[in-house]
This record gives structure tokens, C-alpha cells and sequence, in this order.
């Protein structure tokens, strides 16, 4: 069954690709504030399949579109943390590379 | 069948955006620009919300994420950067291990979506205007989202807390 003519599986394969360019960004990158990026993008997609589950198999309920919702509020949290956090390293390392943060207990 | 065949062509243009600015973000060796490719992607993901024809979501989306996070993430990279920086290439091996972890996972992952059979239905979709959602949120009944409602609350609270209390300058 389509939905204005498009077929479930062509969200679904647009938010897998962009969660897997996810997980590789989150794998290659070094700095603190790129693999923030990386983990906005998997959010992100997991958001898409939320929304898509939600409008094409049980439009009826909500769930999926409360879900989403909340998951943008941690989002908005976890990066205002994350962005503390990475103030406080760059004040003692001086730059913010991942490799440095092991060190931070001292 | 034409409002279709503009469906279809504006979802393409979406994806192709989404992908597109996804792997530049990723890849691209100067910070600021991979921050302004994150936004392109996000508002992108806002035009996939309007097709779904959730509009409150779509604009959550632009405000919160494309308004909130991307100008947060603007401020800590202005704040800890030079703008000149250039990133080192990254690593063959490490590039190696990327590629091959993630394109295992888009192969399982496509197998197994692209042979399930999804069952979709045509039925009516459920009242998505503001009125409906401001009442289911702050409904204890059935359909109710009141506790969820609450925690996010207080997560947002401790997260105001947390982000001033690690961020202030210790006193020497």
C-alpha cells in the first residue's frame, strides 16, 4: 500500500543509509565535536523510522510521533551537556580531541 | 495522479539531500562546513516530516534541532576552534574499518527490511493538530503521555543544572 505514491521501504532505506553514514562518521572522526554531529544523524534517522512505523502500519495511535518527540527533547539536552563538557576539556587540553578525554579523571 | 508523481519527485530530492549532506558531513576536513552540511541535513529530515504530514513535528524539527542544537554546536566550535583549521586525513586502516562496519550493517539491515513483508493500512490517520497534542500530553487517562511528559521535565531541568555546573570556571 502507498502513502501519496511512495512505498514504505523508500524512507526506510533513505534512514538506513543515513544511520550507517552515521556510525561510520562516529568510527573515523577524532574530535569531540564531529562525533556529536555523527551521533545527531543516527538520532536523527531512528526519528524517521519512528515517524514512518507511526503514519503507515498504526496511524491511528501516537506513539511513534510521542516517541520522536522525546527523543528530540533528550537530543536537545544530551547536546547542551555534551557542549559544557567539551568547553571544560578544551579549558585544560587546549584542543579537543577524543584521545585526551581518558585522561580527564585527574 | 499528478499531487503522486510531486510526491515522488519532492521525496527524491529529500533523500538525495539527506544522503548527500550526510557523507559531507562526515567527511569533510573543515569543521564549520561539516556543522552548515548538518543543518542542510536536518532541514531536509524537517521536509520528510511535512510529506508524512506531521507539520507540529516538522516544525519542532526546524526550531529545535536547525534553530537549537546546530547554533549550540556552532557556538562550541567557534568557541574551541580556529576557523582555518583542516582536519588530518583520516587513517586508511581506521577509514578500512569504518567502511566495512558500517557497510555490514547496511547489509543486513536492507536484507532483512527488504524482505519483510510490511503490512500497511489505509485507515484514517489520528487528529494530529496542536489542540490534540497538547491534550494527549497532558492526559493520566488512556492515550495519555503525562508521566513521559514529566520526566522529560526534570531531564531537561537536571541537563540545565549539569551543563552550568561542569561549564563554570572552578575558583582558584
Amino acid at each position: 500500500m502507498l502513502f501519496q505514491g511512495i512505498p514504505i521501504e523508500f524512507f526506510l532505506v533513505t534512514s538506513t543509509l543515513m544511520f550507517f553514514i552515521g556510525v561510520y562518521g562516529f568510527i573515523t572522526r577524532e574530535n569531540i565535536i564531529t562525533i556529536l554531529m555523527s551521533i545527531e544523524l543516527i538520532l536523527n534517522s531512528t526519528n524517521i523510522n519512528f515517524l514512518v512505523f507511526n503514519r503507515y502500519l498504526f496511524p491511528g495511535q501516537l506513539e511513534g510521533f510521542f516517541f520522536s518527540l522525546f527523543v528530540i527533547a533528550v537530543a536537545a539536552a544530551e547536546a547542551a551537556v555534551a557542549i559544557a563538557i567539551i568547553i571544560n576539556i578544551y579549558r585544560r587540553f587546549k584542543n579537543i580531541e577524543v584521545d585526551n578525554a581518558s585522561e580527564m579523571k585527574h | 495522479m499528478e499531487p503522486v508523481l510531486g510526491n515522488q519527485v519532492m521525496f527524491i530530492i529529500f533523500s538525495a539531500m539527506i544522503i548527500f549532506f550526510s557523507i559531507l558531513t562526515v567527511t569533510s576536513r573543515k569543521i564549520l562546513r561539516a556543522a552548515t552540511y548538518l543543518l542542510f541535513v536536518l532541514l531536509a529530515t524537517a521536509g520528510l516530516y511535512f510529506m508524512l504530514n506531521y507539520q507540529f513535528l516538522a516544525a519542532v524539527q526546524i526550531t529545535l534541532y536547525a534553530g537549537g542544537i546546530v547554533v549550540l554546536i556552532i557556538f562550541s566550535i567557534l568557541l574551541t576552534h580556529h576557523i582555518e583549521h583542516k582536519f588530518d586525513p583520516v587513517p586508511l586502516s581506521k577509514m578500512i574499518m569504518g567502511i566495512v562496519a558500517s557497510g555490514f550493517g547496511v547489509a543486513i539491515t536492507l536484507f532483512t527490511l527488504l524482505n519483510y513483508n510490511f503490512v500497511t493500512t489505509t485507515e484514517a490517520g489520528a487528529d494530529v493538530s496542536m489542540n490534540a497534542i497538547g491534550k494527549a500530553l497532558l492526559n493520566y487517562g488512556e492515550k495519555g503521555y503525562v508521566l513521559p511528559f514529566e520526566v522529560i521535565s526534570i531531564l531537561l531541568l537536571a541537563a540545565i543544572v549539569a551543563a552550568i555546573v561542569i561549564a563554570k570556571r572552578k575558583k582558584v
